[in-house]
């Protein structure tokens, strides 16, 4: 048998409550970081590197081999 | 019940269909989609063992469902303190995207029912998908040819994954099992043979993924729990306890964040766990229904979800908050499964509608709809180079996309 612990299911709704209690108090704690600085955006970069997206800048039909089916790939 | 799907389901009909999903989820789970507008932490999907309760006063418990409300109001108060922000706001200087064309390239066809699940190849061109007809296959989805063929012991299969070394396949579902499929190079052989069973849940498995070597999987299943497995001996490393109904996806995060990752559930919960310790480190709850799939923004610093309720959410673990909703008031059918874009910067959203709907990720706003498949969207994976991204549907059919 594996060691799994109760599940969900077999435990009693105190003992859910329990767990779900024990889970708020370790999280009250968490480090939280503002979100203006999470996503402060430099004016002068792309941050994001989405230039370098193939699916958004686009890739040449020679260069993406789903563009174009058939032909031989030679590997 | 379990039949053809029509592939002319428009309307709500197609939550008939759900409800037959929904009674595999947990034995025990009456049939019908449950609405769970239930407040309190006790209200819960499944029924329990009413042999196992004890006797309980109920001021005991009313007193932990007190403190357990005032400490949500707590974290509440404390995530809002830095809420100083709207990531549209900030995404304002972000130069706007372009027109999109994407089309489909592809056409996998070959399953003979729903396709439910699918991973692409470290390669970028092979695919392995698995359905409810109980095949797994693996294609080359540059040729669209077959390249090999299992079928499972059972139906449903609702999870598969590909090895990182590409030598092998992890699939599982109905038969609670995540098993591994040494691929051959010989076309001939009989991979049946040589599978080895890896995971043993007590529900369905819901979802599974290596982690960064063929040696141990991810497993997420209908019993609530999510698991890591020794590949070569089968042992169980680690389980992660905390959702409280069943847990329906997980991804793991880059490997440069670290050894965590994120699973969302019945419950309405996404929870950010450490593999190392099986603790829940973070825990969002903003969904108004299931989350049916996660996956983690690129820098690992956020995750995306997909929802029963309609909506995809993304949260940032640094904020410790949920920073933006991608929804529509034309948007009513739920999001089955997400994923980013090499950058990050759009969000490929499958839909029950049929649909596929992307979203750019810092200004909130929907970019483009793609139309093609005939029935839901179950499954969508970005490609390993981003150059393509590949969807399954119950339309038996994977449509790869660039």
């Amino acid at each position: 048998l594996p060691l799994i612990a109760k599940m969900a299911r077999d435990m009693t709704d105190k003992d859910i409550l329990k767990m779900e209690l024990e889970q708020l108090q370790k999280e009250v704690s968490t480090h939280r970081t503002a979100v203006s600085i999470c996503y402060s955006i430099q004016p002068c970069k792309d941050p994001f590197l989405s230039a370098e997206d193939p699916l958004i800048k686009g890739v040449p039909e020679d260069k993406n081999p789903f563009k174009e089916k058939g032909g031989c790939i030679i590997s | 019940m379990l039949g053809r799907a029509s592939s002319c389901d428009v309307t709500p009909a197609a939550s008939a269909v759900s409800c037959v999903i929904r009674s595999f989820r947990g034995s025990l789970s009456p049939v019908g989609k449950i609405n769970n507008n239930n407040s309190g932490p006790g209200e819960r999907y499944l029924p329990r063992k009413m042999a196992a309760q004890e006797v309980q006063p109920s001021e005991t418990i009313a007193k932990l469902k007190l403190e357990s409300e005032t400490l949500k109001t707590k974290l509440e108060e404390e995530r809002a303190k830095l809420h100083d922000v709207e990531l549209h706001q900030v995404a304002e200087k972000v130069e706007p995207l372009g027109q999109f064309v994407m089309k489909t390239r592809r056409t996998l066809k070959g399953h003979g029912n729903k396709v439910l699940c699918m991973d692409w190849c470290k390669d970028k061109r092979r695919i392995v998908s698995s359905s409810q007809d109980g095949k797994v296959i693996v294609w080359d989805a540059f040729t669209t040819n077959k390249e090999h063929a299992v079928t499972m012991p059972c139906t449903w299969v609702m999870a598969c994954a590909y090895a990182p070394s590409g030598c092998a396949v992890a699939c599982g579902g109905l038969d609670n099992k995540c098993s591994v499929y040494p691929l051959s190079l010989d076309k001939n052989e009989n991979l049946a043979a040589k599978k080895k069973s890896v995971a043993m849940h007590t529900n369905y498995l819901s979802a599974c993924s290596f982690t960064n070597s063929d040696m141990q999987i991810l497993t997420s299943s209908g019993d609530g729990t999510c698991a890591l497995w020794d590949v070569e001996s089968g042992q169980l490393l680690q389980s992660f306890h905390g959702h409280a109904a069943d847990v329906l996806c997980l991804d793991l995060a880059p490997s440069e964040t670290g050894n965590t990752f994120v699973s969302g559930g019945c419950d309405k919960k996404a929870n950010v766990w450490d593999m190392r310790t099986g603790q829940c480190i973070q825990s969002f709850e903003t969904h108004e229904s299931d989350i049916n799939s996660v996956r983690y923004y690129p820098s690992g610093d956020a995750f995306a979800s997909g929802s029963d309720d309609a909506t995809c959410r993304l949260y940032d673990l640094r904020a410790d908050r949920e920073v933006a909703i991608y929804s529509k008031e034309s948007i009513i059918f739920g999001a089955s499964s997400v994923d980013f874009s090499l950058s990050g910067r759009l969000l490929f959203g499958g839909y029950n509608d049929y649909t596929i709907n992307v979203w750019d990720v810092l200004k909130g706003t929907r970019v483009a709809i793609l139309f093609g498949h005939e029935n839901r969207v179950s499954t969508l994976r970005v490609s390993p180079d981003g150059t393509a991204f590949c969807s399954g549907s119950w339309d038996h059919t994977l449509r790869v996309w660039a």
